[in-house]
């Protein structure tokens, strides 16, 4: 499968890397800012006359607004976001995804590529099959998930692994600049999904290793800026 | 111990078996993410009791009867592990761990906002991998630092400790042999938890015999430790990021 998602991938609003004056880690009820001016926004909460962090994570100031980015935790569906999922179960008008977060995906039959006969699901997706799929609708009965777009689809050779999925935006770079320059440097085909499910298929395994421990040691740097220049060399490195 | 407090009745003061100050608490360590595939997770020691929490989810809870469609659940597993005392413990649940599961759970709800996780659970798994007394606080402080690290909104942080009686002197952080202590008065536990910064008490225990104008001692004892717990706490959810 040839794999363009890069599309996908860059509409995605929290590229943490936005330049931001102040930053720092905060932890759930430590005092933020103090004062009648702030708004609080994400992750924060007012209370009195001092604004107060509702999560762990890194506190931001932007203008007025302060928020708080989550650094931890499970993934919870947004719409539009791109994730990788698997098969589950199929029921009769569609197939159930195991998306890896608290409500299951559910594929209906209408929104694969194709025409697909009822009877044959299985041999569309079968259980245990991965999927690169899009979330076109999050509600309180679970997330629907559809393939018709460009880039999603079945996934089939490769492998796939996990990180902590906030630190997915950190990967994929601005506008997919990370993620471009892991796939030149090794030449891999890499899908990253917004679910922390990560797939990669290249032409040797060894490339595909290097691929994966680029991306694991990303995943650890979380609050470092100028990632970009440190992978490069990184790459020089590990020749 | 009991020459010491003999020696100590003589002289009129009272000293700790372990040579500590009666407002000392043992050396506290702690440390987040010690569990890689958990969503949040933390260790959390008094000197020889140490817990280890971790926190999965908010994910799918089955059986579905148990679900609330408008807020996500909280479900705490406490476990004294068999080698975690010097006579092996029967493994698996007990009388008293389903107590200390229920409580751990009271305690650290007050702080949650699971509305955005409806029909959801959200699992705490509290392990205690050596015990020397005050294991529920210990895991209680572990939890609430797993709880942050799973990116799970809350108002604060929970700070727990156990404040004791032996005899007739107050004492913090009770370890076993001053729990097993028998002449006078007897010993006295009780467990405090409460919400950081704040007077709110998310759990009150009294295992033991105390006076009432006393009780408001302990309390403020317990704010003083807990203080110091806070910090302790604070400073490795910092920590956890800046490695």
């Amino acid at each position: 499968m040839k794999n363009e998602i890069n599309e996908a991938h860059e509409a995605h609003e929290e590229s943490s890397e936005e330049i931001t004056k102040k930053r720092r880690i905060v932890i759930p009820g430590e005092v933020i800012v103090s004062g009648e001016d702030y708004l609080p926004g994400e992750g924060v909460r007012r209370e009195g006359n001092d604004v107060l962090a509702s999560r762990f994570g890194l506190a931001e100031e932007a203008g007025r607004v302060i928020k708080v980015i989550a650094l931890t935790g499970a993934y919870i569906p947004r719409r539009n976001n791109v994730i990788i999922g698997r098969v589950f179960d199929i029921t009769f008008n569609g197939w159930l995804i195991d998306i890896d977060s608290a409500s299951s995906g559910f594929l209906p039959i209408d929104e694969s590529p194709r025409f697909i006969n009822k009877n044959e699901m299985n041999q569309f997706l079968a259980i245990g099959d991965a999927i690169v799929a899009k979330i076109w609708s999050v509600n309180a009965k679970g997330t629907d998930l559809t393939l018709k777009s460009k880039g999603l689809g079945k996934l089939e050779k490769g492998f796939i692994f996990r990180v902590i999925p906030n630190r997915v935006p950190r990967i994929i770079g601005r506008e997919g600049s990370m993620i471009s320059l892991i796939k030149e440097k090794t030449s891999c085909n890499i899908t990253v999904g917004q679910n922390g499910w990560i797939w990669i298929y290249g032409s040797s395994v060894e490339a595909e290793i290097k691929a994966r421990r680029a991306i694991e040691f990303i995943a650890e740097k979380v609050h470092v800026s100028g990632l970009t220049e440190i992978m490069e060399e990184w790459f020089e490195k590990n020749k | 111990m009991r020459k010491i407090n003999k020696m100590a009745k003589e002289k009129g003061t009272f000293k700790r078996p372990s040579g500590r100050g009666l407002a000392e608490i043992r050396k506290m360590t702690a440390k987040v993410g010690v569990v890689p595939n958990a969503d949040g997770s933390a260790m959390f020691s008094f000197g020889d009791t140490i817990a280890i929490a971790a926190v999965y989810g908010p994910r799918q809870l089955h059986p579905q009867h148990m679900q609330d469609p408008s807020r996500g659940i909280l479900r705490v597993n406490y476990d004294l592990l068999s080698f975690s005392v010097y006579e092996r413990k029967k493994p698996g649940p007990s009388r008293r761990s389903q107590e200390i599961s229920k409580v751990t759970e009271w305690a650290l709800l007050p702080v949650l906002d699971l509305k955005e996780f409806p029909n959801t659970v959200i699992d705490v798994q509290i392990y205690i991998i050596q015990a020397d007394a005050g294991t529920r606080t210990a895991g209680i402080n572990a939890a609430s630092l797993a709880l942050a690290h799973a990116g799970i909104p809350m108002k604060n942080l929970i700070c727990s400790i156990s404040v004791g009686k032996q005899d007739k002197n107050l004492i913090v952080d009770l370890d076993k042999d001053e729990e097993d202590f028998e002449e006078g008065e007897g010993a006295t536990d009780f467990p405090i938890a409460k919400i950081a910064n704040s007077d709110k008490y998310t759990l009150l225990q009294l295992d033991g015999k105390i006076q009432p104008d006393m009780a408001k001692k302990v309390l403020a004892l317990a704010d003083k430790a807990c203080e110091e717990v806070y910090e302790v706490q604070k400073k490795a959810l910092k920590e956890v990021i800046e490695k």
